[in-house]
């Protein structure tokens, strides 16, 4: 398929692997920050063909994984209210609150609905004009300029009936924690290739300035994931640090002009506590004084929400790029898709997640070394 | 693997101390689990790791006998010395019209096909309808139709039938349930449990298809795409599968699910590993992109018209042969093969030469954000 199959070459992704080996002179750590990242890098099993001297850790960039469990709790505190309408993103159903997740509400009466696009709110506000219809407005800036585009054009018709629940997260604040943080492994990223298409790269030249870490904005299949690596490595070996676009064909430095004008319009940055991580300056949006009346947690009140925390669970680690989820010692046992004990297991994006659903869980290497030797077919 | 019905009460564990004062990265900071599900979830009839437990956790250890507990697509009665084929099949499409059929042919295909993966010759089926109040006349004509029109192409008789009426509102439009006995002819013995260390596992064309289709006409999710369901009835391109070779091992035709669910389960069930061959595995450009764009994984997505077979290394060219010569067969390609390590495992090698796991869908499949 064109734009895929380009991406996803096997001899191609070879020569880069074969250079990346030629270059490779000591130990280097990196971290790619977009959960979609990871998802490709476990999923393509790319981190296993690196060698040994480069290990990928992966970031905090899962939009759905870094929600706060207070915003979640208030988001079904809200769905579960009998005149409303609760759209969502579908990777929402399945995350757990203090008590239970969407699908469950959903098997008990709740109206939850799962849409690709805030946009489709509009039309289902318009059709039920008696039902308050609620957004879980979550993500980084890549989702910003649609859940934005809902609720401008709700303003803008009168649509009093919509609203969105903002738990909207910033990626450079998060770089710069991990990279402030004592404990800090990481030495260069590969930077998240969707949300720069959004926001450009020019706000992440200072971070690659500042801690001397090089930057390359990347995108998702393999041969791009690969690319960004070898990048990246070449600065690691040069001792340079730079903000590198490896993803050309979606990312301009200055990114989508027309979609972060409308994203601060209605959108003001604030703080924002993280999931698995607390709370980071200046890493969140909130909407504007002037949509207020869009906003879910100014109509519902939902009141201060107590939550509470399993005491096993290493995500915030595993999301700063210090542990990894083998680490973990209730990872594949106690805590899985089915039943996850912290954020990097709740959403298929999240590491923990990723390596369960590619079988890292079932003493993987050794299993994945037998399978190449019989993979074989004839 | 057990599922409780009446689970414990949650144990609370400490609350954690994060604070939304600074960053706090060493802490122990995550939600509690949520236990076994106290209610049914539409996970539980995705085909995957839930319906597993429920029919594990739930049904067997009520039901179990020996006819049962094979789990196979249909059970196989010994009546008088032959091989009676017995299966059902419930069907609540939404929608109930869609591209390339309709709850009425998908209900008839859906019986057949189960049958014929036991190795039966299909023959009588059974319908019982459940109509909600306010179903048009005319709908339900357009479905009998095609209910008659599937079952004279597949050979099959509709012998008996009930219909019950509900309230508006307590179903959605129309559900059907076919039951279906065949015979299994002399010498063929097909179990999930009979797959082979070497055998080659064939798939009969491109997969994905019906669950893509469906997807597309769906509230909410529309989309703009030619993409036709592969709806049909797989009872000849059996009877062509076992002319070629009459000992066949395994036949299973990947409904919800997808091809992983039925792989895990011929990978469970015979304790043998499976590896699977990405660059190999047939799937549409259109079907290809359509899941790219909707953040789905098109081994977990249905089919209704496609099989796998599981076969002997020495007669896998010659059952290939014979069934791309068959319409349903055109695009038919060996994608994998059994192995012995890793027993009850699939994995598969990417195309980028790295090497996965494929294991089970847990609950639905749910479109990414991103």
């Amino acid at each position: 398929m064109k734009y895929l199959d380009e991406y996803r070459d096997e001899s191609l992704a070879k020569s880069i692997l074969a250079e990346i080996r030629r270059l490779v002179t000591r130990p280097w750590v990196l971290m790619e920050v977009c959960g979609g990242q990871t998802h490709s890098i476990v999923k393509y099993g790319i981190d296993r063909l690196l060698p040994d001297e480069i290990e990928l850790v992966h970031g905090p960039g899962c939009p759905v994984c870094v929600t706060a469990l207070e915003m979640i709790d208030k988001a079904h505190a809200i769905a579960r209210q009998p005149d409303v309408i609760f759209c969502s993103f579908g990777d929402m159903l399945r995350v757990p609150g203090s008590d239970g997740d969407l699908l469950t509400l959903k098997s008990r009466g709740a109206d939850i609905r799962v849409l690709y696009s805030p946009i489709d709110c509009l039309k289902i506000a318009r059709a039920n004009p008696d039902k308050k219809v609620v957004f879980f407005a979550i993500g980084f800036e890549t989702t910003a300029p649609a859940n934005a585009m809902s609720v401008f054009q709700a303003h803008k018709q009168g649509l009093m009936n919509y609203s969105i629940l903002v738990s909207h997260v910033l990626v450079p604040p998060a770089m710069a924690a991990i990279l402030q943080s004592p404990q800090n492994r990481v030495q260069g990223f590969l930077g998240p290739g969707h949300v720069c298409a959004v926001m450009g790269y020019e706000e992440y030249e200072p971070i690659a300035a500042q801690f001397h870490v090089p930057i390359v904005i990347t995108g998702f299949e393999p041969l791009d994931l690969l690319q960004g690596t070898l990048m990246a490595l070449r600065q690691l070996e040069a001792g340079r640090a730079e903000v590198e676009n490896q993803y050309p064909r979606v990312v301009r430095r200055e990114g989508n002009r027309s979609a972060q004008q409308l994203v601060s319009e209605v959108f003001e940055v604030c703080d924002r506590k993280w999931r698995g991580v607390g709370s980071i300056p200046n890493s969140g949006y909130r909407l504007r004084r002037e949509f207020r009346e869009h906003d879910a947690e100014r109509i519902f009140a939902v009141r201060q929400i107590d939550t509470r925390e399993s005491d096993i669970c290493i995500s915030g680690e595993i999301l700063r790029g210090i542990r990894k989820p083998h680490d973990c010692p209730a990872f594949g046992t106690l805590c899985t898709p089915d039943h996850p004990l912290g954020a990097t297991m709740v959403s298929a994006e999240g590491a923990c997640a990723a390596y369960f659903a590619y079988g890292r869980h079932l003493a993987a290497e050794r299993i994945a070394a037998q399978a190449r030797e019989e993979a074989v077919l004839s | 693997m057990n599922i409780s019905l009446h689970p414990e009460p949650q144990t609370l564990s400490r609350t954690n101390g994060t604070t939304d004062s600074a960053p706090n990265f060493s802490g122990p900071v995550c939600p509690l689990p949520v236990h076994e599900r106290p209610e049914i979830v539409l996970g539980h009839g995705s085909g995957g790791k839930l319906t597993h437990q429920l029919i594990t956790g739930v049904f067997l250890p009520h039901f179990s006998n020996d006819l049962l507990d094979p789990l196979h697509d249909g059970a196989v009665l010994p009546i008088h010395g032959a091989r009676v084929a017995f299966s059902t099949d419930s069907f609540v499409v939404n929608p109930i019209f869609f591209p390339g059929g309709d709850i009425g042919s998908l209900a008839v295909h859906g019986t057949v096909n189960d049958l014929a993966m036991c190795g039966a010759k299909p023959q009588y089926l059974s319908v019982a309808m459940i109509l909600e109040e306010g179903l048009p006349m005319g709908d339900l004509l357009r479905i009998v139709k095609s209910m008659k029109r599937a079952a004279d192409e597949a050979g099959v008789l509709l012998v008996t039938g009930d219909t019950k009426v509900v309230d508006r509102g307590k179903g959605d439009q129309i559900f059907i349930t076919t039951t279906g006995v065949g015979l299994i002819p002399e010498g063929v013995s097909i179990h999930p449990k009979h797959a082979r260390v070497g055998d080659k596992i064939i798939v009969s064309g491109e997969i994905a298809t019906h669950g893509i289709a469906i997807m597309s006409v769906r509230d909410g999710l529309e989309f703009e795409t030619e993409i036709l369901s592969d709806s049909a009835a797989l009872n000849g391109l059996v009877g062509v599968i076992l002319r070629a070779c009459p000992q066949v091992h395994v036949l299973r035709d990947p409904t919800r699910g997808g091809l992983t669910s039925a792989l895990n389960e011929i990978a469970e069930q015979a304790g043998v590993g499976i590896v699977l061959d990405e660059a190999r595995i047939p799937i549409s450009e259109q079907v290809k992109g359509a899941c790219e764009i909707l953040g789905l994984d098109p081994l977990y997505v249905a089919n209704e018209g496609k099989l796998l077979a599981v076969v002997p290394a020495e007669s896998a060219d010659c059952v290939l042969e014979a069934m791309r010569r068959d319409p349903l067969g055109r695009d038919a390609a060996i994608i994998g093969e059994v192995v012995a390590k890793h027993p009850g495992l699939v994995t598969m090698l990417t195309r980028v030469g790295g090497v996965r796991m494929v294991d089970m869908l847990s609950g639905e499949q749910l479109p990414r954000i991103c």
